[in-house]
């Protein structure tokens, strides 16, 4: 477990020194900034238009753009992650360490999820200020929620990256396939024809990637969403693991 | 400290290394010498615990590489051909980083340490991307040396440092392998014979022979050779010197000077010399040649040139 900690705390360094990441988190953030902006902006114009008083919640924060941006900057923030280890030949410094490959598997992962981690809580600046904007403030349930079901995604995500870069050396192979990966996840589980209570379809959308964020998203907290995304992330680690002992054997 | 048995590693249909079986005893300098590709660093990849073999055994301090790779990687310092660093780290913080992997106690301490035995603690706060190729290698090797390990493996550690570094780098090595088993690999011969307690000549996967360097250069030719120049074009100095008796094959090698074969175990010098300066030549040359451990390494690996077979005309038509 120590070395776990050790591996994820040079990676999380790793970020602050690398202009990729930098370049990711101010995209990032501005992009989002700018959607919150316009979610606010748009917020009004419906109430001006309909005459309501159309008060808008944490959805403009961790809605649909907050998914987006999220799945596209994780292939950007871990294709270096074991990819670049493999090129530079310092992979054969912690293969011959006496690291246990889960180790480094998990230390990659949790420090690349830290830095998106700190990612998010930046974010938080947003439902502050809308926060302080509406009247009597916004729903905090719904943006924990909301937050919790980011968490967890983002663990996932991640955990997607670092498998994938396990298998490649080349980081724009493993930038591609890692977006690939989760569009597949994300947009292809649709269901089949329009019978939503075949056994087939319910599986298919039970594995949709996004699907178990709308709950969340929503205000609902369900046992279910949290052991996809916890199942997901552990079946990459495994896999990621798996693919760095192959490694050896080749 | 290293026993090896009937190692073979295949990447996929090729054959690395085949049936290799050697021992290196503690504090025990062993040079493994060979051409490229010869199986050296795949060997190296295997006693430090980054890759199990195909077949046999191989020990080190007395743990299973296959089975107990943890507890060899803990006691095994090693430097791979191409040296593994992060040139976006200092080289403080480079060691620091190894140093915690391996838990080692008063971790910042040990790093100063190891820099100061390569000589590189001016330089400790340096980016490693700023440092020159012999830097990094000597970098490579204070990152080795950390854990204080039982046996060091190093893949070539004086490829593409200058001459002077070079020195430098072999003046360490055997100050470091007094304690410690040292298996380096090389295709310098004179660095073998420098460095090495014994040397380990491999060829195509496989060993071609394992001794120390002068017993390699004593016993291995047969034959004692000696030079013989005399002043002049040396007309007849190569039929005079082929009657003496005990005297093998003589060839002129360039005008006025001879090479001249005998057995071994007995010194033809003083008689040559007599028998020249009696026939009135005069003599300015006349020395024994050692072969090199380069002349030894060429013969034993030579490639036997493949007998011509018929199939292969009859497909070239």
């Amino acid at each position: 477990m120590r070395n776990v900690w050790i591996i994820a705390r040079r990676e999380y360094k790793q970020f602050f020194i690398s202009p990729v990441a930098y370049v990711v988190a101010f995209f990032f953030i501005i992009l989002l900034g700018y959607f919150f902006y316009s979610g606010l902006v748009d917020a009004i114009a419906y109430s001006t238009y309909y005459q309501t008083s159309y008060v808008p919640g944490p959805e403009i924060v961790t809605g649909q753009w907050m998914v987006i941006l999220l799945v596209f900057s994780m292939p950007a923030l871990t294709m270096r992650s074991i990819a670049e280890e493999t090129r530079m030949g310092t992979m054969e410094l912690l293969l011959t360490a006496p690291v246990k490959d889960w180790e480094l598997i998990v230390g990659k992962w949790l420090g690349a999820f830290l830095f998106m981690l700190s990612l998010l809580a930046i974010t938080f600046v947003f439902p502050i200020v809308l926060n302080s904007l509406v009247n009597p403030g916004i729903d905090q349930g719904v943006l924990f929620s909301g937050y919790l079901g980011l968490v967890l995604m983002v663990a996932s995500l991640v955990a997607i990256g670092i498998f994938i870069s396990s298998l490649f050396n080349n980081q724009v192979v493993v930038f591609f396939i890692s977006l690939a990966a989760v569009l597949i996840l994300w947009f292809v589980l649709r269901p089949l024809g329009t019978s939503t209570s075949s056994s087939g379809n319910q599986i298919i959308t039970y594995m949709n990637f996004v699907n178990h964020y709308i709950n969340f998203f929503q205000g609902t907290i369900d046992l279910s969403d949290i052991v996809y995304y916890l199942s997901l992330t552990s079946i990459a680690l495994f896999l990621g693991t798996v693919s760095i002992e192959l490694r050896r054997w080749r | 400290m290293i026993e090896v048995e009937g190692l073979t590693k295949d990447y996929g249909p090729r054959r690395a290394i085949n049936n290799l079986t050697f021992q290196a005893e503690p504090g025990e300098i062993l040079g493994f010498l060979g051409p490229n590709g010869a199986g050296k660093t795949t060997t190296m990849r295997i006693l430090s615990g980054y890759m199990p073999p195909t077949m046999g055994v191989a020990r080190v301090a007395g743990f299973d590489v296959v089975d107990e790779s943890l507890e060899v990687r803990k006691r095994v310092g090693y430097l791979p051909e191409t040296v593994p660093l992060y040139p976006d780290m200092t080289v403080f913080d480079y060691l620091k980083y190894m140093a915690d992997l391996r838990h080692i106690k008063n971790a910042e301490e040990r790093v100063e340490d190891v820099l100061e035995i390569v000589h590189m603690d001016e330089r400790a706060n340096g980016y490693i991307s700023n440092l020159s190729k012999g830097m990094r290698q000597r970098i490579g090797l204070a990152q080795a040396l950390l854990h204080e390990p039982e046996v060091l493996i190093l893949d070539e550690p004086t490829i593409g440092l200058d001459p002077a570094q070079i020195r430098e780098v072999r003046k360490m090595i055997r100050e470091i392998g007094r304690q410690r088993t040292v298996l380096l690999s090389t295709h310098i011969l004179s660095e073998a014979q420098q460095i090495c307690d014994r040397v380990l000549i491999i060829n195509k996967g496989e060993i071609v022979v394992e001794d120390t360097p002068e017993r390699l250069q004593a016993g291995l030719t047969g034959v004692q050779r000696v030079s013989v120049r005399v002043q002049g074009d040396g007309d007849g100095l190569e039929k005079l010197i082929s009657e003496i008796s005990g005297v093998g094959r003589v060839s002129t090698s360039h005008e006025g000077s001879v090479e001249v074969e005998c057995a071994p175990g007995k010194d033809i010098r003083p008689i040559i010399a007599r028998n020249l300066i009696k026939a009135g030549f005069d003599l300015l040359e006349l020395k024994s040649i050692d072969l090199s451990l380069e002349d030894i390494f060429i013969q034993l690996t030579r490639e036997e040139p493949e007998p011509p077979s018929t199939d292969d005309s009859e497909e070239e038509i």
